[in-house]
């Protein structure tokens, strides 16, 4: 084919024919309908979060090797869980820039990495305040906690380069292929942190079967947190938008300035 | 592949003439390394046991320096944009660029680990051992820091950027690299069977990212010359 | 032969550069680009090499040759020379003549090329010692060193001096003679032949 054209799939104004996932990602829809469900997640990970640390400090039993200290677990756990969960939505709001170019994919992208990377980080810290009465140190090289913190480290990176380039659209596409190449590097990085941690420690005996009687409270929180990550996310994603907008009028606002007849345009 | 093996022609002909740039990665790589003992004590026995990983951190810091190096004149003078209009696709453009990379300071860093080894008192029978994973390793270090060259380019403060975004993605090469060259200095084992392993995933991972990074580093490429 | 492109909608940080354009050069034909600094020139002529991607609209080659992308029947000189400065004359130029044009007949374009640019003498000097109205003349010489049909010239005279430029033009004169197409953004009077002006309005609309 020897011409360049537009992807007639992403221009602006063509209705017709548009799936679901594109009528969510138009922006106005978006706000339209995020206004009326973020109340609902909000409160519903209030109530369910409220209802999880009753049954922890309640009504699960302390355990038999690791005492009280268990009950940290209950925010460990779906702070881990919810690390990888928020890269993995990263990474294919990437791919749906990169690809699709749906307008709040970047959106999107860049509202779930900060979210992600505090939950990284309180993953870390729960883990080292469990440690220490575990194992008698803050920090140890487990696997896990090295994968965790290597996934900490990515987000770092997403971070900086955002916010290192001064054009946003440049700055989305960029960091949207640095997700893309960290979501296809993670496995490889767990497979040799993994590697390497046998090979220095044989055995860490660190085992995760988990009484009946904890699952119920941990599925809970598991809940709880899963939803105030939506919340969190739908909430940083309406400021984006509404950041955009308020850029967008001023840009505008510049144009008609400088659209009054000026010298330079005699030349 | 005319024109492939003519980039990497040109690209290893200024790196010669620019001169300073290996000459700086390879002086790094030994101040770094004639660091260490200064750090953690003159006791030869520690040394030797650590030998592996200081001398692969210390090839992945000096390399780190020259990745900027990669794409960052071709973009300012507007050689990157000429080449789009070349019959060579820009994933083979990353990717002579990243082979030039490769020769140009990769394989000297390689080459120099082992009279670095000198110093950390590097048992001599892991040479061959050493010699052989850093030149199987060091390809990934180019092709994956290719990548972060590539997403830098127009970053303000890119170097230091550049070594937040790339030296995780390192991780796998290290570990590999180092439990390779271990695996001969601390006699361990099987021995001919640890090194192996480790040897074969390091050079799978090269392979991998000889494939990855120039197609990662060209998306970055393109998107920037919009 | 000729270039159409066809209602090029281009946006660049979140704005609209170009808006609309339409234009259409025939072969043996030399479009002057023509507007107020901001008017889009610049990215107009990115755009027509392939290197912005459109909002809406289409570029290209009418006959279409199937074998090769439009980008290949290019020549983009932007504000940049990329020329080389640890590179001779000779040796930056016959980069490009191989690069862009192929093997085949590389150092004969090479040496036409630095002779139509008045370089000859100096091609065993590296380009550090160039001038500015040197470097943009290595620069330049690429159009000769490969031949390529469509010529897009940003500002192809900044730093050239009156000579030069006499020579610049006919050189374009000579490429629109036979055949090719020419679209150059300028603010001088070049001395070209069959010229047309396109000009640009603020807002990156067709005047």
């Amino acid at each position: 084919m020897q011409s360049h054209s537009s992807n007639p799939d992403q221009r602006p104004d063509h209705r017709q024919g548009q799936s679901l996932a594109q009528r969510l990602a138009n922006p106005t829809r978006f706000m339209e309908l995020s206004a009326k469900l973020l109340p609902a997640f909000a409160g519903a990970a209030t109530a369910v979060i409220l209802y999880g640390l009753f049954l922890v400090f309640f009504n699960s039993p302390a355990d038999y090797q690791q005492g009280e200290t268990v009950r940290i677990m209950y925010i460990h756990v779906p702070s881990a869980w919810l690390s990888m969960m928020a890269y993995g939505l990263v990474a294919v709001s990437s791919f749906g820039l990169l690809v699709f170019r749906h307008p709040l994919a970047d959106v999107s992208a860049k509202a779930a990495v900060p979210i992600g990377a505090a939950f990284t980080f309180l993953a870390l810290l729960t883990g080292s305040l469990w440690g220490k009465p575990m194992w008698g140190t803050y920090w140890v090289w487990d696997a896990r906690l090295t994968s965790v913190l290597v996934l900490f480290f990515l987000y770092l990176g997403l971070m900086a380069l955002r916010s290192s380039l001064e054009d946003e659209t440049l700055a989305a596409k960029l960091t949207a292929v640095l997700a893309l190449v960290g979501v296809t590097l993670l496995p490889i990085i767990k497979f040799s942190v993994n590697w390497w941690n046998t090979l220095h420690q044989p055995s860490t005996g660190f085992t995760t079967s988990i009484d009946p009687s904890m699952r119920w409270p941990l599925w809970i929180m598991a809940i709880g947190f899963s939803l105030l990550f939506f919340a969190m996310h739908m909430k940083g994603m309406r400021n984006e938008v509404l950041r955009r907008r308020v850029k967008a009028l001023r840009l505008a606002d510049v144009a008609r300035r400088e659209s009054a007849p000026d010298p330079v345009a005699a030349e | 592949m005319n024109n492939f093996l003519t980039l990497i022609a040109r690209d290893l002909k200024l790196a010669v003439r620019e001169g300073g740039a290996i000459g700086t990665a390879l002086g790094f790589f030994l101040l770094v390394v004639a660091m260490m003992p200064l750090g953690l004590g003159p006791d030869l026995k520690l040394l030797t046991r650590i030998a592996p990983g200081i001398l692969w951190i210390a090839l992945l810091l000096a390399a780190l320096l020259s990745l900027g190096r990669i794409f960052e004149s071709d973009a300012d003078d507007g050689a990157l944009d000429v080449m789009a209009t070349s019959p060579m696709p820009l994933e083979l453009v990353a990717a002579a660029k990243a082979a030039a990379h490769w020769i140009s300071t990769g394989i000297p860093l390689a080459l120099l680990a082992p009279v670095l080894g000198i110093l950390l008192n590097l048992d001599i029978a892991a040479y061959p051992a050493l010699i052989a994973t850093m030149l199987a390793g060091t390809p990934a270090v180019s092709f994956i820091g290719a990548i972060g060259a590539a997403l830098t380019l127009k970053a303000r403060r890119g170097g230091l950027l550049l070594a937040l975004v790339v030296l995780p993605l390192y991780i796998p090469t290290l570990i590999f690299g180092i439990s390779a060259v271990s695996a001969v200095t601390l006699n361990m084992g099987a021995q001919s069977g640890a090194f192996l392993s480790s040897f074969l995933i390091l050079i799978a991972i090269s392979l991998a990212s000889v494939v990855l990074g120039p197609l990662a580093a060209a998306a970055a490429l393109r998107i920037q010359m919009q | 032969m000729q270039l159409v492109a066809e209602n090029l909608v281009i946006e660049r940080g979140g704005r609209v550069i170009v808006s609309g354009v339409s234009l259409a050069v025939q072969s043996g034909e030399a479009l002057l680009l023509t507007g107020a600094n901001g008017a889009g020139k610049t990215t107009l002529l990115r755009a027509l090499a392939g290197f912005l991607p459109l909002l809406s609209g289409a570029v290209r080659l009418e006959p279409a040759d199937d074998d090769k992308p439009l980008a290949e029947a290019v020549h983009a000189i932007g504000h940049a020379n990329a020329v080389k400065a640890h590179l001779t004359v000779k040796e930056n130029l016959l980069f490009w003549a191989r690069f862009l044009g192929g093997e085949a007949g590389a150092a004969a374009r090479t040496d036409a090329a630095l002779n139509a640019f008045a370089l000859t003498e100096l091609e065993e000097f590296p380009a550090s010692y160039l001038s500015a109205g040197q470097k943009r003349r290595l620069g330049l010489a690429r159009l000769v060193a490969a031949p390529r049909p469509i010529w897009l010239l940003d500002e192809p005279t900044v730093s050239l001096d009156a000579a030069s430029t006499a020579s610049l033009a006919a050189i374009v004169n000579a490429h629109t003679r036979g055949g090719g197409m020419v679209i150059a953004a300028t603010h001088l009077p070049l001395g070209l032949e069959r010229t047309r002006e396109f000009r640009l309005q603020r807002g990156g609309k067709a005047a």
